[in-house]
């Protein structure tokens, strides 16, 4: 079994856990957080109960995920207000296990140079292998990573999506274990699409990654979104399997980034700041 | 225990011969640390720490195309031997900084197996009392327990479980020279075997702290003059004893706590590479040695020099170049020339350059054509690459003039290798004047030759050439100056932009002046410096110290590049393209001065 968590700032965030529609009355359903066995069930009222032995633990139903929090919540839950626009197709769209820390899984889905390599045919496609400079920003007031202006060729940028374009990205990295993506949508030039990374440590080094899909297309059938999703995520799965380590290493000189990782750069130095342990290795002071 | 210690510097199995078929990774494991191992073509063996400098994807997933190993994850390329970085996609305008290099370890291969360590040092097992003239490889069996919990196990399960087995005429002798390995000798009392029975060694591999694999070879027995029957029957036999071994001593072990893991350091990468690149080579260093190897002539005017390093050792190895880099090469005469690589991709045992003898010479063509012989030892600086091919268009346009094909060479080399569309066109003013035509030929991409032609047929056949400019397609140039200049405004006039036309020249054709003094001040180092006429920028900050890489020190080659942010700068180069001038924000310190009173430099 894996070690009890003991990081203060792992404890006070809030974790999803299962997709609130995947839940079954009155079965007990059981998971792991941050190396605890913890219990969720729904009554007849559709309340949600999670338990950690005979402790209730604090509830948030937002994005289509049940959340819960270990400790005491430091703070709510990020925003992302696009889930609420009447017109969006919400979709949860995958619970997959990965054997990885969480933070290796956040700069996977903030890594635009593996698209050609691990997508190949989707999101990405050879020769187009070039990673335009782009801008990241931390947003001391929401304490979030944003980065904006990234282009990148992309063969078939979503389930509704057919030829190549040019797509335009913008990444929030709101939570230390979460990712939100906004990307050009191929139905309506004016809106953007969402996709959302949520994990779960279920310990240091494994999570289970949940996906929203919040999109502006009425073609796709949900299947489709999920199968899309699920079909990246299949793509991911073997290559974050076999990093090294798996938890995340802060001290700068462990690999070796490019300017295409400048998000990271800046996620890496986001989670020293703020004293995270869990899933990481920090760096030696 | 074992000594883990000592064990570090002894020179261990790692794998069979026969796992590294052609263009696989083979995963292979000692005292806890990972390797990836794989063959190139041209045979040699490379163990590699298993993970991506990058972002520690395991380099044992990766693609081995023979040459270059390929991560899996972002496509970054590791040559062959060097382990060198020669190609990073998401940046393919920029050379990756010859710094990037992976951790290796020695390989070598012997008694069928193939021998590494984590810093071995003297000899392999020496197998004085046995035959090892033939060696025959027994299929490995990793047990669940340290080498020396096997020891015994292993030579009890031969001399006595052999009763077991039936076969009471055979008995073995038991020698152990150190704590890894076991010599067997077969002492067979029957007369007439049907299976033969050879002595035995056995090499036991400390995978990791609770894991061994027993490798074992058959001594003294040539395969091809055995019955392949009994060959199968006799190797079945060894296998299924192995087998019983193992189970008996897992079972007997079954209950005993598993031991501390053995955590391997990994080394972390250096300062430099844990952070952007910055500048920090000096002048026009002659870092390496080389020895001429081999002098060729490859047409009446033009020979081919193959340069390799002074000896095997990992220090003297020569760093991994790219597509468009050249070396300085320090003659005998005292003058430093430029050569470009033409080296393929994966060949990293040696540097080849092309050289026309131009006459008059100023004496570097010359040295090289007519004193140089094989042999000789030369000092050269390790590559630069200032003319770096991109490797993300759809199809590239390949046009050379003369010797000018050299740096052309390598990358048509490159291109055909990973597969991607090219056209090479090669212009020359006879026939003779051709070389490296049967390799162009096979090659991928179409070839051209354009034989004799007077300059204004070259300016309509380059018009031709560059008729439809599209996007994704890159043109790279080489050549003497005119024919340059003809095809850099003919792909002007044709519509290519600016950022898809790369060019080198050999030489800075145009007349410099230097007559005029100015002013720099330098950003990051706080100093003003006056530089007076008749001396280059680059020589006054060399005077106070700060120091730059500097190559051809004529404004042709890129390498002395200097970052400007504010004042107008005064080009006199021809590296740089006509809007990049324009721009200003650079200025390549050997040749260039300044249009305003004062520059601002980002040094
Ligand atoms: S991790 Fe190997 S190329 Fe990025
Ligand atoms: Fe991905």
């Amino acid at each position: 079994m894996s070690p009890v968590c003991n990081d203060p700032v792992a404890l006070g965030l809030w974790h999803p856990l299962a997709a609130v529609e995947d839940i079954q009355p009155f079965t007990e359903q059981r998971t792991r957080l941050l190396g605890q066995a913890i219990r969720y069930s729904k009554n007849h009222e559709n309340d949600i109960t999670v338990l950690d032995g005979d402790r209730r633990l604090p509830v948030t139903l937002a994005y289509g995920y049940v959340w819960t929090c270990l400790g005491t919540p430091a703070a709510a839950l990020f925003d992302l207000p696009e889930y609420a626009e009447p017109d969006r197709r919400n979709v949860c769209a995958a619970t997959v296990g990965v054997r990885v820390s969480a933070p290796r899984a956040v700069e996977n889905f903030l890594d635009m140079g593996h698209f050609p390599f691990v997508h190949t045919g989707i999101l990405g496609v050879e020769p187009h292998t070039e990673v335009r400079e782009y801008r990241v920003d931390l947003d001391e007031q929401r304490d979030e990573i944003l980065a904006t202006e990234c282009i990148f060729y992309q063969p078939q940028a979503a389930a509704g999506a057919s030829g190549g374009i040019m797509a335009d990205y913008i990444y929030r990295v709101p939570h230390p274990y979460c990712s939100v993506l906004y990307k050009s949508c191929p139905t309506d030039e004016s809106r953007l699409d969402v996709i959302a990374l949520f994990l779960q440590p279920v310990d240091e080094e494994n999570v289970r990654a949940h996906a929203l899909v919040s999109v502006i297309d009425t073609q796709s059938s949900d299947l489709d979104i999920r199968l899309f999703q699920q079909t990246i995520f299949g793509q991911d799965k073997p290559i974050l399997e076999n990093q090294l380590p798996k938890r995340l290493p802060l001290d700068p000189r462990a690999e070796t980034p490019i300017r295409a990782d400048k998000a990271a750069i800046v996620y890496r130095r986001w989670l020293r700041a703020k004293g995270l342990q869990y899933g990481v290795i920090p760096a030696a002071a | 225990m074992i000594d883990l210690e000592a064990a570090r510097y002894l020179w261990h199995p790692i794998a069979a011969s026969s796992d590294l078929v052609p263009r696989h990774v083979f995963h292979a494991q000692i005292l806890g640390r990972e390797m990836a191992l794989w063959r190139a073509d041209d045979d040699n063996v490379n163990a590699w720490e298993n993970r991506c400098l990058h972002r520690g994807v395991r380099l044992s997933i990766g693609i081995n195309d023979g040459t270059e190993l390929l991560c899996q994850y972002h496509g970054w390329r590791y040559a062959n031997r060097t382990a060198g970085c020669t190609y990073i996609p998401a940046h393919p305008a920029d050379a990756p900084a010859r710094t990037i290099c992976n951790n290796t370890y020695p390989a070598v291969e012997h008694y069928g197996l193939i021998w590494s360590g984590d810093s071995p040092e003297g000899p392999l097992p020496l197998l004085s009392t046995v035959d090892t003239s033939f060696v025959t490889p027994l299929r490995a069996v990793t047990i669940n327990a340290a080498s020396q919990q096997i020891l015994l196990p292993l030579i009890q399960g031969y001399t006595l479980q052999l009763s077991d087995t039936g076969d009471g005429s055979l008995r073995y002798g038991a020698d152990t020279p150190d704590a890894f390995t076991i010599i067997l000798r077969a002492t067979d009392t029957s007369s007439d075997r049907a299976i033969p029975a050879p002595d035995i060694a056995f090499f036991l591999q400390p995978v990791d702290a609770a894991r061994t694999t027993i490798r074992g070879i058959l001594c003294g027995m040539d395969e091809h003059n055995t019955d392949p029957q009994a060959l199968n029957d006799l190797l079945r036999f060894h296998n299924r004893l192995l087998c019983n071994i193992r189970d008996r001593l897992e079972k007997a072990m079954a209950d005993e706590p598993a031991p501390t893991p053995w955590i391997p350091i990994i080394p972390t990468v250096s300062e430099n590479q844990a952070s952007m690149p910055a500048i920090n080579e000096d002048g026009r260093s002659a870092s390496l040695r080389v020895r001429v190897a081999s002098i060729e002539s490859l047409s009446p005017s033009v020979k081919s020099f193959r340069f390799e390093p002074l000896s095997d050792l990992p220090e003297a190895q020569l760093p991994a170049s790219q597509p468009g880099a050249h070396i300085d090469v320090h003659l005998p005469n005292g003058l430093v020339r430029q050569y470009s690589l033409i080296n393929g991709p994966g060949q990293t045992d040696h540097y080849a350059i092309a050289v026309k003898l131009s006459l008059p010479s100023t004496g570097g063509s010359q040295a090289l054509h007519e004193h140089l012989r094989e042999g000789d030892l030369l000092a050269t600086s390790a590559p630069r690459n200032n003319f770096t091919l991109r490797r993300d268009a759809e199809h590239t346009h390949l046009v050379a003039g003369g010797i000018g094909l050299t740096p052309l060479l390598a990358m048509a080399r490159a291109l055909h290798h990973m597969g991607r569309p090219y056209t090479l066109h090669h212009f020359v003013s006879q026939e003779s004047e051709l070389f490296f035509q049967d390799e162009l030929q096979t090659l991928s991409g179409s070839y051209h030759a354009h034989i004799g032609l007077n300059p204004s047929q070259t300016a309509v056949r380059l018009a031709d050439i560059l008729a439809s400019p599209a996007e994704h397609q890159h043109l790279y140039l080489c050549g003497p100056a005119p024919m340059l200049q003809c095809a850099r405004t003919t792909a002007a006039d044709l519509n290519w932009q600016d950022h898809t036309v790369h060019f080198e020249y050999f030489a800075n054709p145009e007349e410099r002046d230097d007559s005029s003094s100015f002013d720099v001040d330098l950003a990051r180092s706080g100093l003003t410096l006056n530089v007076p006429a008749g001396q280059s920028l680059l020589a006054v900050l060399r005077e106070h110290g700060v120091t730059l890489p500097s190559s051809c020190e004529q404004g042709a080659c890129g390498t002395c590049r200097v970052a400007v942010l504010q004042g107008t700068p005064d080009h006199q180069d021809v590296y740089l393209s006509d809007a990049e001038k324009a721009r200003g924000d650079c200025l390549m310190s050997c040749v260039s001065r300044a249009r305003s009173n004062k520059l601002t430099l980002d040094l």
